[in-house]
Protein backbone atom coordinates (compact mmCIF):
# COMPACT_ATOMS: atom_id res chain seq x y z
CA UNK A 1 0.00 0.00 0.00
CA UNK A 2 1.03 3.83 -0.93
CA UNK A 3 -0.68 6.05 1.55
CA UNK A 4 0.21 8.84 -1.56
CA UNK A 5 -1.62 7.37 -3.48
CA UNK A 6 -5.59 8.03 -3.64
CA UNK A 7 -7.75 5.70 -4.85
CA UNK A 8 -8.52 5.55 -8.20
CA UNK A 9 -12.54 6.75 -8.51
CA UNK A 10 -13.19 3.36 -11.18
CA UNK A 11 -12.16 1.18 -8.11
CA UNK A 12 -15.12 3.14 -5.17
CA UNK A 13 -17.88 3.10 -7.72
CA UNK A 14 -17.23 -0.68 -9.02
CA UNK A 15 -16.94 -1.15 -5.30
CA UNK A 16 -19.89 0.83 -4.17
CA UNK A 17 -21.94 -0.69 -7.29
CA UNK A 18 -20.90 -4.33 -5.83
CA UNK A 19 -22.01 -3.11 -2.11
CA UNK A 20 -25.55 -2.11 -3.89
CA UNK A 21 -25.59 -5.86 -6.03
CA UNK A 22 -25.11 -7.85 -2.75
CA UNK A 23 -28.22 -6.36 -0.90
CA UNK A 24 -30.56 -5.88 -4.63
CA UNK A 25 -33.18 -8.04 -3.04
CA UNK A 26 -33.75 -11.48 -5.65
CA UNK A 27 -36.39 -13.69 -6.16
CA UNK A 28 -36.27 -16.14 -3.09
CA UNK A 29 -35.71 -19.39 -5.39
CA UNK A 30 -32.27 -17.55 -6.81
CA UNK A 31 -30.99 -15.88 -4.20
CA UNK A 32 -28.60 -18.26 -2.41
CA UNK A 33 -26.75 -18.17 -5.88
CA UNK A 34 -26.10 -14.82 -5.19
CA UNK A 35 -22.74 -13.94 -6.85
CA UNK A 36 -19.78 -12.86 -4.53
CA UNK A 37 -19.98 -9.30 -5.71
CA UNK A 38 -17.36 -7.60 -3.49
CA UNK A 39 -15.43 -10.36 -3.65
CA UNK A 40 -15.10 -10.27 -7.92
CA UNK A 41 -14.23 -6.95 -7.82
CA UNK A 42 -11.85 -6.78 -5.11
CA UNK A 43 -9.89 -9.67 -6.67
CA UNK A 44 -10.08 -7.84 -10.37
CA UNK A 45 -8.51 -4.59 -8.83
CA UNK A 46 -6.21 -6.82 -6.70
CA UNK A 47 -4.93 -7.83 -10.29
CA UNK A 48 -4.69 -4.22 -11.48
CA UNK A 49 -3.20 -2.54 -8.83
CA UNK A 50 -2.10 -4.41 -6.23
CA UNK A 51 -0.14 -1.37 -4.54
CA UNK A 52 -3.08 0.48 -4.15
CA UNK A 53 -5.95 -2.10 -3.64
CA UNK A 54 -4.12 -4.21 -0.70
CA UNK A 55 -5.32 -6.30 2.15
CA UNK A 56 -6.75 -3.04 4.06
CA UNK A 57 -9.08 -2.15 1.30
CA UNK A 58 -10.33 -5.96 1.43
CA UNK A 59 -10.71 -5.69 5.37
CA UNK A 60 -12.42 -2.35 5.16
CA UNK A 61 -14.84 -3.44 2.60
CA UNK A 62 -15.46 -6.81 4.43
CA UNK A 63 -16.00 -4.56 7.46
CA UNK A 64 -18.93 -2.49 5.75
CA UNK A 65 -20.06 -6.11 4.21
CA UNK A 66 -20.24 -7.41 7.52
CA UNK A 67 -22.85 -4.36 8.65
CA UNK A 68 -24.98 -4.69 5.60
CA UNK A 69 -25.27 -8.66 5.84
CA UNK A 70 -25.49 -8.14 9.58
CA UNK A 71 -23.04 -10.71 10.41
CA UNK A 72 -20.25 -10.75 12.73
CA UNK A 73 -18.24 -7.61 12.89
CA UNK A 74 -14.87 -9.07 11.17
CA UNK A 75 -16.46 -11.99 9.78
CA UNK A 76 -16.27 -11.80 6.09
CA UNK A 77 -13.55 -9.04 6.73
CA UNK A 78 -10.65 -11.79 7.67
CA UNK A 79 -12.42 -13.37 4.31
CA UNK A 80 -11.71 -11.38 1.90
CA UNK A 81 -8.48 -10.24 3.83
CA UNK A 82 -7.09 -13.67 3.43
CA UNK A 83 -8.48 -13.86 -0.09
CA UNK A 84 -6.80 -10.95 -0.90
CA UNK A 85 -3.03 -11.73 0.39
CA UNK A 86 -3.55 -14.57 -1.98
CA UNK A 87 -4.50 -12.33 -4.74
CA UNK A 88 -1.74 -10.46 -3.97
CA UNK A 89 0.76 -13.42 -4.09
CA UNK A 90 -0.25 -14.82 -7.35
CA UNK A 91 -0.97 -11.76 -9.85
CA UNK A 92 1.70 -11.65 -11.35
CA UNK A 93 0.40 -15.29 -12.77
CA UNK A 94 -3.05 -14.67 -13.20
CA UNK A 95 -2.93 -11.57 -15.31
CA UNK A 96 -1.21 -13.76 -18.06
CA UNK A 97 -4.14 -16.63 -17.34
CA UNK A 98 -6.79 -17.06 -20.06
CA UNK A 99 -9.97 -16.39 -19.13
CA UNK A 100 -11.12 -19.42 -18.05
CA UNK A 101 -8.20 -20.36 -15.75
CA UNK A 102 -8.83 -17.32 -14.02
CA UNK A 103 -12.21 -18.26 -13.09
CA UNK A 104 -11.06 -21.18 -11.42
CA UNK A 105 -8.94 -19.41 -9.22
CA UNK A 106 -11.92 -16.89 -8.78
CA UNK A 107 -13.66 -20.00 -8.05
CA UNK A 108 -11.24 -21.08 -5.24
CA UNK A 109 -10.72 -18.04 -3.25
CA UNK A 110 -14.83 -17.50 -3.25
CA UNK A 111 -14.61 -21.01 -2.32
CA UNK A 112 -11.85 -20.24 0.44
CA UNK A 113 -14.12 -16.69 1.63
CA UNK A 114 -17.29 -18.83 2.21
CA UNK A 115 -15.32 -21.79 3.87
CA UNK A 116 -14.14 -18.97 6.27
CA UNK A 117 -17.24 -17.84 6.89
CA UNK A 118 -19.35 -20.96 7.62
CA UNK A 119 -16.25 -22.12 9.62
CA UNK A 120 -17.17 -18.62 11.91
CA UNK A 121 -20.59 -19.17 11.93
CA UNK A 122 -20.37 -22.81 13.18
CA UNK A 123 -18.51 -21.29 16.21
CA UNK A 124 -21.04 -18.95 16.82
CA UNK A 125 -23.40 -22.07 16.30
CA UNK A 126 -25.26 -20.55 12.99
CA UNK A 127 -24.26 -22.46 10.85
CA UNK A 128 -26.41 -22.71 7.47
CA UNK A 129 -27.58 -25.96 7.06
CA UNK A 130 -28.13 -25.93 3.17
CA UNK A 131 -25.82 -27.37 0.75
CA UNK A 132 -27.18 -24.15 -1.45
CA UNK A 133 -24.67 -22.07 0.47
CA UNK A 134 -21.66 -23.55 -2.26
CA UNK A 135 -23.84 -22.34 -5.14
CA UNK A 136 -22.14 -18.66 -5.12
CA UNK A 137 -19.16 -20.59 -6.08
CA UNK A 138 -20.13 -22.23 -9.19
CA UNK A 139 -21.97 -18.46 -10.51
CA UNK A 140 -19.51 -16.21 -9.28
CA UNK A 141 -16.81 -17.88 -11.30
CA UNK A 142 -19.48 -17.85 -14.38
CA UNK A 143 -19.58 -14.67 -13.95
CA UNK A 144 -15.55 -13.53 -14.01
CA UNK A 145 -15.35 -13.26 -17.49
CA UNK A 146 -18.26 -10.47 -17.20
CA UNK A 147 -16.89 -8.25 -14.53
CA UNK A 148 -13.42 -8.44 -15.80
CA UNK A 149 -14.58 -7.26 -19.37
CA UNK A 150 -16.37 -4.65 -17.27
CA UNK A 151 -13.53 -3.62 -14.81
CA UNK A 152 -11.23 -3.87 -17.64
CA UNK A 153 -12.99 -1.46 -20.32
CA UNK A 154 -13.67 1.16 -17.26
CA UNK A 155 -9.85 0.79 -16.01
CA UNK A 156 -9.02 1.54 -19.70
CA UNK A 157 -11.68 4.32 -19.94
CA UNK A 158 -9.76 6.44 -17.32
CA UNK A 159 -6.55 5.17 -18.87
CA UNK A 160 -4.99 3.23 -15.19
CA UNK A 161 -2.29 1.52 -16.68
CA UNK A 162 -1.40 -1.86 -14.59
CA UNK A 163 0.95 -1.08 -11.73
CA UNK B 1 -5.08 -8.32 9.91
CA UNK B 2 -6.43 -11.71 11.02
CA UNK B 3 -5.62 -11.14 14.20
CA UNK B 4 -7.67 -7.70 14.20
CA UNK B 5 -10.45 -9.86 12.89
CA UNK B 6 -10.72 -12.55 15.48
CA UNK B 7 -10.33 -9.55 17.72
CA UNK B 8 -13.07 -8.02 16.25
CA UNK B 9 -15.18 -11.09 15.94
CA UNK B 10 -14.54 -12.10 20.04
CA UNK B 11 -15.67 -8.89 20.98
CA UNK B 12 -18.61 -8.75 19.05
CA UNK B 13 -19.69 -12.30 19.88
CA UNK B 14 -18.90 -12.13 23.34
CA UNK B 15 -19.05 -9.02 24.82
CA UNK B 16 -21.14 -6.79 22.29
CA UNK B 17 -18.80 -3.81 22.69
CA UNK B 18 -19.06 -3.02 19.09
CA UNK B 19 -22.39 -1.33 19.05
CA UNK B 20 -20.49 1.89 18.18
CA UNK B 21 -18.73 0.94 15.33
CA UNK B 22 -21.11 -0.94 14.20
CA UNK B 23 -23.87 2.26 14.21
CA UNK B 24 -21.08 4.37 12.60
CA UNK B 25 -20.85 1.99 9.99
CA UNK B 26 -24.67 1.24 9.58
CA UNK B 27 -24.60 4.65 9.28
CA UNK B 28 -22.79 5.31 6.77
CA UNK B 29 -24.20 2.21 4.98
CA UNK B 30 -27.85 3.53 5.41
CA UNK B 31 -27.83 5.89 2.04
CA UNK B 32 -26.88 2.57 -0.04
CA UNK B 33 -29.51 0.74 1.47
CA UNK B 34 -32.16 3.41 0.92
CA UNK B 35 -30.90 3.56 -2.56
CA UNK B 36 -31.30 0.12 -3.18
CA UNK B 37 -34.95 0.17 -1.81
CA UNK B 38 -35.84 3.37 -3.72
CA UNK B 39 -36.39 2.00 -7.05
CA UNK B 40 -38.28 -1.06 -5.92
CA UNK B 41 -40.61 1.44 -3.74
CA UNK B 42 -41.13 3.91 -7.24
CA UNK B 43 -41.89 0.57 -9.18
CA UNK B 44 -44.33 -0.48 -6.82
CA UNK B 45 -45.76 3.75 -6.39
CA UNK B 46 -46.29 3.98 -10.43
CA UNK B 47 -47.93 0.51 -10.68
CA UNK B 48 -50.18 2.13 -7.83
CA UNK B 49 -51.14 5.16 -9.56
CA UNK B 50 -51.54 3.02 -12.94
CA UNK B 51 -54.30 0.63 -11.07
CA UNK B 52 -57.64 1.28 -12.43
CA UNK B 53 -60.20 3.49 -10.81
CA UNK B 54 -62.57 0.83 -10.61
CA UNK B 55 -60.40 -1.12 -8.53
CA UNK B 56 -59.95 1.76 -6.07
CA UNK B 57 -62.80 2.32 -5.06
CA UNK B 58 -63.59 -1.04 -4.62
CA UNK B 59 -60.27 -1.32 -2.66
CA UNK B 60 -61.73 2.05 -0.68
CA UNK B 61 -65.38 0.80 0.08
CA UNK B 62 -63.74 -2.52 1.67
CA UNK B 63 -61.59 -0.76 3.43
CA UNK B 64 -64.45 1.20 4.61
CA UNK B 65 -66.65 -1.46 5.71
CA UNK B 66 -63.45 -3.29 7.42
CA UNK B 67 -62.74 0.17 9.31
CA UNK B 68 -66.32 0.13 10.63
CA UNK B 69 -66.15 -3.11 11.53
CA UNK B 70 -63.37 -2.61 13.54
CA UNK B 71 -64.41 0.79 14.86
CA UNK B 72 -67.82 -0.86 16.04
CA UNK B 73 -65.41 -3.92 17.69
CA UNK B 74 -63.06 -1.35 19.78
CA UNK B 75 -66.37 0.33 21.31
CA UNK B 76 -66.60 -2.98 22.76
CA UNK B 77 -63.25 -3.16 23.61
CA UNK B 78 -62.85 -0.37 25.32
CA UNK B 79 -65.55 -0.76 27.72
CA UNK B 80 -64.16 -4.45 28.45
CA UNK B 81 -61.00 -2.79 28.62
CA UNK B 82 -62.13 -0.22 31.98
CA UNK B 83 -63.84 -3.31 33.27
CA UNK B 84 -60.90 -5.34 32.99
CA UNK B 85 -59.23 -2.55 34.36
CA UNK B 86 -61.98 -2.03 37.62
CA UNK B 87 -61.58 -6.18 38.33
CA UNK B 88 -57.56 -6.07 38.45
CA UNK B 89 -58.20 -3.27 40.79
CA UNK B 90 -60.64 -4.74 43.20
CA UNK B 91 -58.13 -8.07 42.91
CA UNK B 92 -55.21 -5.85 43.56
CA UNK B 93 -53.34 -7.24 41.06
CA UNK B 94 -50.85 -5.26 38.48
CA UNK B 95 -52.72 -3.17 35.55
CA UNK B 96 -52.13 -4.56 32.01
CA UNK B 97 -49.08 -2.99 30.55
CA UNK B 98 -50.62 0.02 28.11
CA UNK B 99 -49.48 -0.40 24.67
CA UNK B 100 -48.23 2.20 21.63
CA UNK B 101 -47.39 0.98 18.30
CA UNK B 102 -45.89 2.83 15.04
CA UNK B 103 -45.70 1.89 11.72
CA UNK B 104 -42.37 1.32 9.97
CA UNK B 105 -41.60 0.45 6.81
CA UNK B 106 -38.98 -2.57 5.50
CA UNK B 107 -36.47 -1.66 3.72
CA UNK B 108 -36.41 -3.92 0.74
CA UNK B 109 -32.44 -4.92 1.04
CA UNK B 110 -31.06 -8.70 1.15
CA UNK B 111 -29.49 -9.96 4.36
CA UNK B 112 -27.33 -13.20 4.47
CA UNK B 113 -30.02 -15.41 2.89
CA UNK B 114 -29.99 -18.52 5.62
CA UNK B 115 -30.55 -15.72 7.96
CA UNK B 116 -34.20 -14.78 8.39
CA UNK B 117 -33.10 -10.73 9.49
CA UNK B 118 -35.06 -7.61 8.22
CA UNK B 119 -33.77 -3.58 7.83
CA UNK B 120 -36.26 -1.15 9.53
CA UNK B 121 -36.55 2.36 8.60
CA UNK B 122 -36.97 3.18 11.96
CA UNK B 123 -33.21 2.93 14.45
CA UNK B 124 -32.79 4.60 18.12
CA UNK B 125 -33.29 8.29 17.36
CA UNK B 126 -36.73 6.83 17.51
CA UNK B 127 -37.07 5.43 20.59
CA UNK B 128 -36.39 1.78 18.74
CA UNK B 129 -34.54 -0.50 21.85
CA UNK B 130 -33.06 -3.62 21.24
CA UNK B 131 -35.62 -6.66 21.97
CA UNK B 132 -38.34 -4.81 21.04
CA UNK B 133 -41.15 -6.59 19.14
CA UNK B 134 -41.77 -6.39 15.76
CA UNK B 135 -45.94 -6.92 14.67
CA UNK B 136 -48.08 -6.65 11.89
CA UNK B 137 -52.04 -6.80 11.32
CA UNK B 138 -52.15 -10.49 11.30
CA UNK B 139 -49.55 -11.30 14.17
CA UNK B 140 -46.01 -11.15 15.92
CA UNK B 141 -43.37 -10.53 12.89
CA UNK B 142 -40.04 -10.32 15.34
CA UNK B 143 -38.01 -8.67 17.52
CA UNK B 144 -35.46 -5.82 16.83
CA UNK B 145 -31.90 -7.57 17.12
CA UNK B 146 -29.62 -3.73 16.81
CA UNK B 147 -31.00 -0.74 16.55
CA UNK B 148 -28.79 2.13 14.47
CA UNK B 149 -29.12 5.73 14.66
CA UNK B 150 -31.88 5.72 11.69
CA UNK B 151 -32.76 2.42 11.00
CA UNK B 152 -32.51 -1.03 12.57
CA UNK B 153 -31.76 -5.01 12.10
CA UNK B 154 -34.69 -6.80 13.05
CA UNK B 155 -35.06 -10.92 13.84
CA UNK B 156 -37.65 -12.95 12.32
CA UNK B 157 -39.56 -15.47 14.21
CA UNK B 158 -38.35 -18.25 11.75
CA UNK B 159 -34.62 -17.32 12.15
CA UNK B 160 -33.28 -20.54 13.42
CA UNK B 161 -32.04 -18.60 16.52
CA UNK B 162 -35.17 -17.52 17.40
CA UNK B 163 -36.89 -18.79 20.46
CA UNK B 164 -40.70 -17.92 21.02
CA UNK B 165 -42.92 -18.90 24.56
CA UNK B 166 -45.93 -19.32 22.90
CA UNK B 167 -49.21 -20.80 24.73
CA UNK B 168 -51.88 -22.71 22.63
CA UNK B 169 -55.13 -20.61 23.19
CA UNK B 170 -57.27 -23.30 23.13
CA UNK B 171 -55.85 -25.37 26.20
CA UNK B 172 -53.12 -23.00 27.76
CA UNK B 173 -50.21 -25.17 26.91
CA UNK B 174 -47.18 -23.59 27.06
CA UNK B 175 -44.50 -24.47 24.79
CA UNK B 176 -41.80 -22.93 22.55
CA UNK B 177 -41.65 -21.88 18.90
CA UNK B 178 -38.13 -22.32 17.37
CA UNK B 179 -37.34 -20.79 13.85
CA UNK B 180 -37.19 -23.71 10.85
CA UNK B 181 -35.08 -20.91 9.01
CA UNK B 182 -38.00 -21.04 6.54
CA UNK B 183 -40.58 -17.98 6.73
CA UNK B 184 -43.90 -20.13 6.42
CA UNK B 185 -42.59 -22.21 9.37
CA UNK B 186 -42.12 -22.52 13.06
CA UNK B 187 -41.43 -25.69 15.07
CA UNK B 188 -42.64 -26.23 18.84
CA UNK B 189 -40.31 -28.29 20.57
CA UNK B 190 -40.56 -30.04 23.28
CA UNK B 191 -44.16 -31.15 23.48
CA UNK B 192 -44.54 -34.57 25.77
CA UNK B 193 -47.05 -37.18 23.03
CA UNK B 194 -49.82 -37.03 25.97
CA UNK B 195 -50.48 -33.51 25.62
CA UNK B 196 -53.70 -32.42 23.68
CA UNK B 197 -52.89 -29.98 21.19
CA UNK B 198 -54.17 -30.38 17.39
CA UNK B 199 -53.87 -29.19 14.01
CA UNK B 200 -55.55 -25.50 13.40
CA UNK B 201 -54.98 -24.68 16.79
CA UNK B 202 -53.94 -20.81 17.58
CA UNK B 203 -50.61 -19.94 19.11
CA UNK B 204 -50.61 -16.65 21.35
CA UNK B 205 -47.50 -15.00 22.52
CA UNK B 206 -47.16 -16.22 26.33
CA UNK B 207 -45.57 -13.12 27.65
CA UNK B 208 -43.09 -15.47 29.94
CA UNK B 209 -39.73 -14.57 28.00
CA UNK B 210 -40.28 -10.86 29.34
CA UNK B 211 -39.88 -9.09 25.85
CA UNK B 212 -43.36 -9.63 24.04
CA UNK B 213 -46.52 -8.92 25.83
CA UNK B 214 -49.06 -11.70 26.12
CA UNK B 215 -51.64 -12.67 24.00
CA UNK B 216 -50.59 -11.68 20.43
CA UNK B 217 -51.28 -14.66 17.79
CA UNK B 218 -48.34 -16.12 16.40
CA UNK B 219 -49.35 -19.15 14.52
CA UNK B 220 -51.57 -21.72 13.34
CA UNK B 221 -50.88 -25.16 13.65
CA UNK B 222 -50.00 -27.39 10.79
CA UNK B 223 -49.14 -30.80 11.46
CA UNK B 224 -48.71 -32.82 14.42
CA UNK B 225 -46.85 -35.92 14.60
CA UNK B 226 -45.71 -38.63 16.59
CA UNK B 227 -42.88 -40.50 15.97
CA UNK B 228 -42.45 -43.41 17.95
CA UNK B 229 -39.77 -44.05 20.07
CA UNK B 230 -39.04 -40.14 20.17
CA UNK B 231 -39.74 -38.86 23.20
CA UNK B 232 -41.48 -35.48 22.08
CA UNK B 233 -44.20 -34.92 19.37
CA UNK B 234 -42.88 -33.11 15.71
CA UNK B 235 -44.80 -29.98 15.29
CA UNK B 236 -45.35 -27.78 12.69
CA UNK B 237 -46.82 -24.16 12.83
CA UNK B 238 -47.25 -21.50 10.20
CA UNK B 239 -46.79 -17.96 11.22
CA UNK B 240 -49.49 -15.66 10.65
CA UNK B 241 -48.17 -12.92 9.63
CA UNK B 242 -46.44 -13.01 5.69
CA UNK B 243 -43.03 -12.82 7.07
CA UNK B 244 -41.28 -12.87 3.50
CA UNK B 245 -44.40 -10.55 1.98
CA UNK B 246 -44.74 -7.70 4.52
CA UNK B 247 -43.62 -4.43 3.76
CA UNK B 248 -44.87 -2.53 6.44
CA UNK B 249 -44.75 -3.57 10.27
CA UNK B 250 -45.69 -2.40 13.36
CA UNK B 251 -43.15 -1.26 16.23
CA UNK B 252 -44.69 -2.23 19.76
CA UNK B 253 -43.47 0.29 23.05
CA UNK B 254 -44.47 -1.35 26.10
CA UNK B 255 -44.84 0.50 29.20
CA UNK B 256 -44.80 -1.80 32.14
CA UNK B 257 -46.13 -0.55 34.86
CA UNK B 258 -43.60 -1.42 37.17
CA UNK B 259 -39.82 -1.68 35.82
CA UNK B 260 -38.36 -5.07 36.01
CA UNK B 261 -34.71 -3.95 37.37
CA UNK B 262 -31.74 -6.87 36.17
CA UNK B 263 -33.14 -7.76 32.88
CA UNK B 264 -30.21 -8.20 31.03
CA UNK B 265 -30.88 -7.48 27.31
CA UNK B 266 -28.55 -10.13 25.71
CA UNK B 267 -29.86 -8.76 21.57
CA UNK B 268 -28.55 -11.74 19.70
CA UNK B 269 -29.68 -14.13 22.18
CA UNK B 270 -32.97 -16.27 22.06
CA UNK B 271 -35.61 -15.57 23.72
Amino acid sequence: MNPGMAMPVPVLLSLLAAFALTIVPLPGAISPARPEWVLLVLIYWGMAFPRRVGILVAFVSGLFLDVLQHQLLGQNALALAAAMFIVLQIYPRMRVYPLWQQAVVVAFLVGLTRFLNIWVQGAIGFPPGSSLYWIPILTSALLWPVVYHILRDARRRWLLHLT
Amino acid sequence: MVLIALALMALDHRFHQLQTLRSVLATVAYPLQLAVDAPIRVGSRILDSFSRHEQLVLENRLLRSDLMELRARQLRFDALQAENDRLRALLHTSAQATERVEITKLLAVDLDPFRQQIVINKGRLDGVYPGQPLINADGVIGQILTPNWTSSTALLISDPGHALPVIVARTGLRALAVGSGNPRRLNLRHVPPQEDIEEGDLLLTSGLGGRFPPDYPVARIVSVEHLPGQPFLVIAAEPLAALDRSREALLLWTDAPEAQPGVEERPDGPE
